[in-house]
């Protein structure tokens, strides 16, 4: 059987090339690069070397690249790292209500420990309101989290007009950035963040290894303490062939950039095309023009989400679903909910995530699919009016 | 996830569609926690004789209505009215925990439109 991987914003196949760089970090170059011996000075030649290839891609200086274990790690470090730093000037942080978990679920246990977070709301296509942002800046405001690139709908947030209101009260500005980086042109400098959160297997490099950028002079407490790895700021020895990995991730993700974003963008657009035209009553979910080049997000009523997926995946299509059967939890998608999308829509959203190896044919393959089991399973749907 | 059973009813379940006239229509379940199941019954001398679904869920959720419509179909009213969520699964081998509570609710359809032919009977 055929199979498609349409679910790339959930985590990216390792790129040969990576895995080959890697390779020799886990057979012969296998010292510590803390130590000063012949054996450590072998390995963190590499660490520093990617740690450029990483700052190279968001316009950063190596110095202020800071590696981690995931998105996640660098999410909860810009969070409790800012919260712990600063808790002289203020308690109140301020994100957005379609945040990934690694954020609103630190924001949580923030709140439980002392912090007044406002989150603020975001309209039907996803976006929030820089007026009420603005607005919501107080005295004790020490943070504003708001992410790149939305990992469900793909929204695009304006974070260069959100640094900029960061930098007119002094407001230290996280974004998580895992789904934007290798997608879009990222440049922390333009965009004016002082923490910016990148996560290795989703663009390529294995699972288990990420990095934040932390601007320079931006005063961090580690989450980890231990050793002096990543100048006091990270502890805990390095993950040297992930970091190797990450950093040729990045070098090759930089390539091309703008070239291979717009491929996708034109097989997105075409599969976007081809579910509006053949199947009625669809709802495409997020923005209309400032999304992610990869990223579509589709309601179908009538039908849930996980009975769709289940349907894909007996043809071969993986995809994803912000059904809430297929998050554990019994609440459909906060980011569906959050953009006021009716609650049996959004138990339906579906998302297809494309990556480098998508091709015209996966497009059309799944355009070939998608409207009879579609059809099937309105059949059955109660809430389908054709069937009363 | 789901065993091979399960998947078996998902993607062939038994007696989808509706009754024109049924003696008996249950529906449990609404759009907000994502599973509504609508059963629809033909009664002959307490005996139920045709059983249909439709339903709006998961794969759990369409496995058990499928199933369910399996195991009611000649049973008497009593006897269907005796069988359980948890026996539904069981036939099923068994459902993943979490959708024990939030999609196994064809037994309840089931109860819902027995009790529905009932209510008319009497009003009858």
């Amino acid at each position: 059987m055929k199979q498609i991987y349409m679910d790339y914003n959930a985590t990216t196949p390792l790129r040969p090339e990576v895995l080959e760089a890697m390779l020799p970090f886990y057979r012969e170059h296998f010292g510590n690069p803390s130590s000063v011996h012949w054996a450590g000075r072998m390995v963190s030649g590499a660490v520093e070397k990617a740690r450029e290839q990483v700052a190279r891609l968001i316009n950063a200086s190596p110095a202020e690249i800071v590696f981690t274990s995931c998105g996640s790690e660098g999410d909860n470090l810009a969070l409790k790292g800012t919260v712990e730093a600063l808790k002289d000037k203020g308690n109140h942080i301020i994100t957005t209500a379609v945040e990934h978990p690694a954020v609103l679920n630190t924001c949580e246990f923030l709140e439980k420990n002392g912090c007044e977070v406002t989150y603020l709301p975001v309209d039907a296509e996803g976006m929030i309101d820089l007026a009420q942002l603005e607005a919501a800046i107080t005295e004790k405001t020490i943070l504003i989290s708001a992410m790149w690139g939305n990992n469900e709908t793909g929204t695009i947030f304006p974070i260069k007009e959100i640094g900029a209101i960061a930098r007119k009260y002094k407001v230290r500005f996280h974004t998580d950035a895992v789904q934007a980086v290798g997608k879009l042109p990222v440049d922390v400098q333009k965009a004016g963040v002082d923490l910016l959160v990148i996560s290795g297997h989703k663009i390529g490099a294995p699972k288990g290894v990420g990095a934040i950028y932390i601007r320079r002079g931006a005063r961090m407490v580690p989450l980890i303490h231990g050793g002096h790895q990543e100048r006091n700021r990270r502890a805990g020895t390095h993950n040297v062939a992930g970091i190797v990995g990450l950093g040729l991730a990045c070098e090759l993700a930089g390539r091309h950039l703008e070239e291979n974003a717009a491929r996708l963008k034109a097989l997105r657009d075409k599969l976007e095309r081809g579910i509006v035209e053949r199947i009625p009553e669809v709802k495409v979910n997020g923005h209309p023009t400032r999304r992610l080049p990869n990223t579509l997000n589709v309601s179908f009523a009538y039908i849930e989400g996980e009975s769709l997926l289940l349907n894909f995946d007996m043809k071969g299509v993986a995809a994803s679903s912000g059904s809430a059967c297929t998050s554990g939890s019994l609440e459909p998608s906060h980011v569906m909910g959050a953009m006021g999308v009716d609650i049996a829509l959004a138990h339906s959203s579906t998302r297809f995530s494309l990556g480098p190896d998508s091709s015209e044919e996966d497009v059309d393959y799944i355009l070939e699919i998608l409207p009879p089991i579609v059809a099937r399973l309105r059949e059955m749907s109660p809430l389908y009016p054709g069937n009363k | 996830m789901y065993t091979e059973k399960v998947m078996d009813h998902f993607s062939n379940p038994r007696n989808v569609g509706e009754i024109e006239n049924a003696d008996g229509v249950g529906e449990v379940g609404n759009a907000s926690c994502g599973d509504i199941m609508k059963i629809f019954l033909k009664v002959e001398d307490n005996i139920i004789k045709d059983v249909k679904f439709k339903t709006f869920g998961c794969g759990a959720a369409i496995a058990t209505s499928s199933m369910v419509t399996e195991m009611a179909i000649g049973k008497t009213l009593d006897e269907a009215m005796e069988l359980t969520n948890a026996a539904v699964a069981d036939a099923l081998d068994g459902l993943p925990a979490n959708k024990m509570h939030c999609s196994n609710l064809a037994a309840d359809a089931l109860h819902e439109a027995i009790k529905n032919y009932k209510e008319k009977q009497g009003a009858g």
